[in-house]
């Protein structure tokens, strides 16, 4: 890919990026708010910062292709169209949470909109996504298999095991390397041995390719080319997608490891005040529009808060279930 | 293989994991096998178990993998979350280890954790055992391991014909099940089980009724079991074998049962005697019949070491028969509590 060159967008797609960059944006700040304010009890990895590579990877997919995620999925989670009332429900543990409240916000799954698994180790989920690739291909459904996961994944052994196997077997799959620069708290030039992620694709013969993940235009070029690839059959991607982390590593992260100068030059790139004047400058919506669009996802997440809140915990007897196929343990 | 032999009157325990996965092949194009040098061009296997399958299915469904034990079952999982079933073989049960994570956190968790909303039907074919000379590395028996995790069956066939049935219930069942194969006996043969015979998981079976004690045990050493309680019943000693066939979930119905009647138990297992299953089958005798035992329940197991490689360190560290007759002449033995 022609990194140099300023890609460009039609205004409906820019909306569209936009559209579900707002949703995560907005679901993720009232998490926090929840959260700071003890309303909500839960593990919380913020996605603030990697709004735009979650939405530019949506608006390629179909209902019917796969995402694997991880931990800091819920970005990924509502680009890929899941329902806030199942959502919120999960991250309160009721019972008509997506997952019964058995997951929790590590392990939100979703088969309905192909969210099929959300792992809370590093690295997990990538041997899985060949297999779901490989099912596709076995049965040409042409079905794209989505796995994102961060920098740090990258230096765990599934990735290279990963990598090669979906290479040598030109799987329908993408990895979408979301890079925020830190894996966990060591920075990633303390804990990678490469540049950029990407650099690894030409260890496996694949296609690898750095982008800057905050760029709508950037993003979804290069996911395009991603899915295409995969779904014609022409096999994996490695695409690393540089982003940032706002929030730290886990929510209460005091993020003292990052410099100071370093966290205020990713500030001023903040990829959602971009987007959002983008879309203002392309003509796809106006101020008002905007902010009737804010105004509809607040009450859609209201709305899911409530039914969460409405909800009845599981009942005790539900912890038998589900271990094996069939009503009991 | 038994499906190129003229109908044979027994089959080895090679051919009856042959025989499953060629008629689950046959009856399902979602069963999909996965493993190192698996395919014909690798030799159908390290051992042969595999062998014409992929000429007979094609090497689509028989994958000769990468020596790449992670990405080998996770590949599995996310196949089997597509609605496919496949088999992964994991060579040599050591080799487990670096395929952990995928078996223990993702396709044991991955049905409870989405509240039922995903399943793993997929079957792990591995194969281990002392008594070859493979040492530490190549010959542990883990099946305590997975014992240990929810939501992961873990099977060990005494008999070939129990081979094909509870390899082929294995493949059809909806939940992640661990298939361990013997390496000292593949060899063996026994019966030939009728086609489309299957055993079903979780069920203990009685494979010699007695009523003086209870020798509980699976896999290799059901076989020395046999063998003594024939030659004891010479001497009016009669011995009823309990063969578990699945450790987990463990049919404690038929251990209690069993051991209900005879009122003496003692369990043997190949793998080592600390924490292992015998532990937990012994909890649950006490547990349930305390009062009614006419002996302490005992334990016949290998060492609590590493797998050596000298003969004699090895012989020494596997379990015994002669203990298995010890111990259950010291059940007859024990003085009555009142």
């Amino acid at each position: 890919m022609n990194m140099t060159q300023k890609q460009s967008l039609a205004p409906a797609t820019l909306l569209e990026i936009f559209r579900k960059a707002l949703l995560i944006n907005l679901v993720d700040e009232r998490m926090r708010s929840l959260l700071s304010s003890g309303r909500l009890a839960a593990v919380y990895y913020s996605p603030r910062g990697q709004e735009i590579v979650a939405a530019a990877m949506g608006v390629h997919l179909q209902p019917t292709d796969y995402l694997v995620t991880m931990y800091r999925g819920i970005h990924d989670q509502l680009a890929k169209g899941m329902p806030l009332r199942q959502l919120c429900a999960e991250y309160y543990g009721k019972a008509t949470g997506t997952c019964k409240g058995k997951g929790g916000p590590m392990h939100i799954t979703y088969p309905a909109a192909g969210i099929m698994v959300t792992t809370g180790v590093v690295g997990g989920g990538l041997p899985i996504a060949n297999g779901l690739a490989l099912a596709s291909q076995l049965r040409n459904d042409k079905r794209v298999t989505v796995c994102t996961f961060g920098d740090g994944a990258a230096n765990i052994g599934a990735f290279h095991e990963s990598l090669n196997m979906a290479a040598l077997w030109k799987l329908p799959v993408i990895f979408l390397c979301q890079n925020n620069g830190y894996g966990e708290c060591t920075k990633y030039e303390y804990a990678t041995s490469v540049p950029h992620i990407a650099d690894r694709a030409a260890a496996y013969a694949m296609p690898g390719v750095s982008v800057d993940g905050n760029d709508p235009a950037a993003m979804w070029h290069a996911m395009r080319e991603a899915v295409e690839r995969a779904r014609s059959g022409a096999g994996p991607t490695l695409l690393e997608a540089n982003t940032f982390r706002f929030m730290g590593h886990y929510f209460g992260d005091p993020g003292a490891y990052i410099p100071k100068p370093e966290y205020a030059a990713a500030l001023a790139r903040d990829p959602m005040p971009a987007c959002r004047a983008a879309v203002l400058a392309s003509g796809a919506a106006t101020e008002a529009q905007l902010q009737e669009l804010a105004a509809q996802i607040t009450a859609d997440i209201d709305d899911g808060l409530k039914f969460a809140a409405d909800s009845a915990p599981p009942d005790p007897r539900e912890i038998d279930i589900d271990i094996y196929a069939g009503a009991r343990a | 293989m038994s499906s190129t032999m003229e109908k044979p009157q027994t089959i080895s325990f090679t051919e009856a994991y042959h025989r499953a996965l060629d008629e689950c092949m046959a009856a399902d194009p979602g069963v999909i096998l996965l493993g190192e040098d698996i395919a014909d061009r690798e030799g159908g296997g390290v051992f042969k178990v595999t062998k014409g399958l992929s000429t007979k299915y094609g090497e689509h469904r028989v994958r000769t993998t990468p020596i790449s034990e992670e990405a080998i079952v996770g590949a599995a999982v996310g196949a089997a979350l597509a609605g496919m079933r496949p088999v992964a073989e994991i060579m040599l049960m050591n080799f487990v280890t670096v395929a952990m994570d995928q078996m223990v956190n993702h396709a044991a968790k991955l049905r409870f954790m989405s509240g039922g909303q995903t399943s793993v039907p997929i079957t792990i074919r591995t194969r281990t055992g002392a008594g070859g000379g493979t040492a530490g590395q190549h010959s542990d028996m883990l099946e305590a391991w997975f014992a240990h995790v929810a939501g992961m069956k873990v099977v060990i066939p005494s008999s070939p014909a129990d081979a094909v049935g509870l390899l082929a219930s294995c493949i059809f069942d909806d939940d992640p099940c661990l298939f361990i194969e013997d390496s000292m006996t593949r060899a063996q043969t026994g019966p030939v089980p009728p086609p489309g015979h299957r055993v079903p998981l979780g069920k203990a079976s009685i494979v010699r009724a007695g009523k003086d004690v209870s020798v509980v045990s699976y896999g290799r050493p059901i076989r020395d079991a046999l063998a003594i309680a024939e030659r004891l019943a010479g001497e009016g000693i009669s011995v009823e074998i309990v063969d578990l066939r699945t450790i987990s979930p463990l049919d404690t119905d038929t251990i209690l049962q069993s051991v209900a009647r005879t009122r003496r138990a003692v369990i043997v297992h190949e793998a080592p005697r600390s924490f292992g299953v015998g532990a937990e089958v012994a909890a649950r005798i006490n547990e349930h019949l305390y009062g009614e035992l006419a002996a302490p329940v005992l334990r016949v197991a290998s060492r609590d070491v590493p797998v050596p490689f000298a003969k004699v360190l090895e012989q020494e560290f596997l379990y015994k028969p002669s203990a298995i007759e010890a111990s259950i002449r010291q059940t007859l033995e024990a003085k009555p509590r009142r």
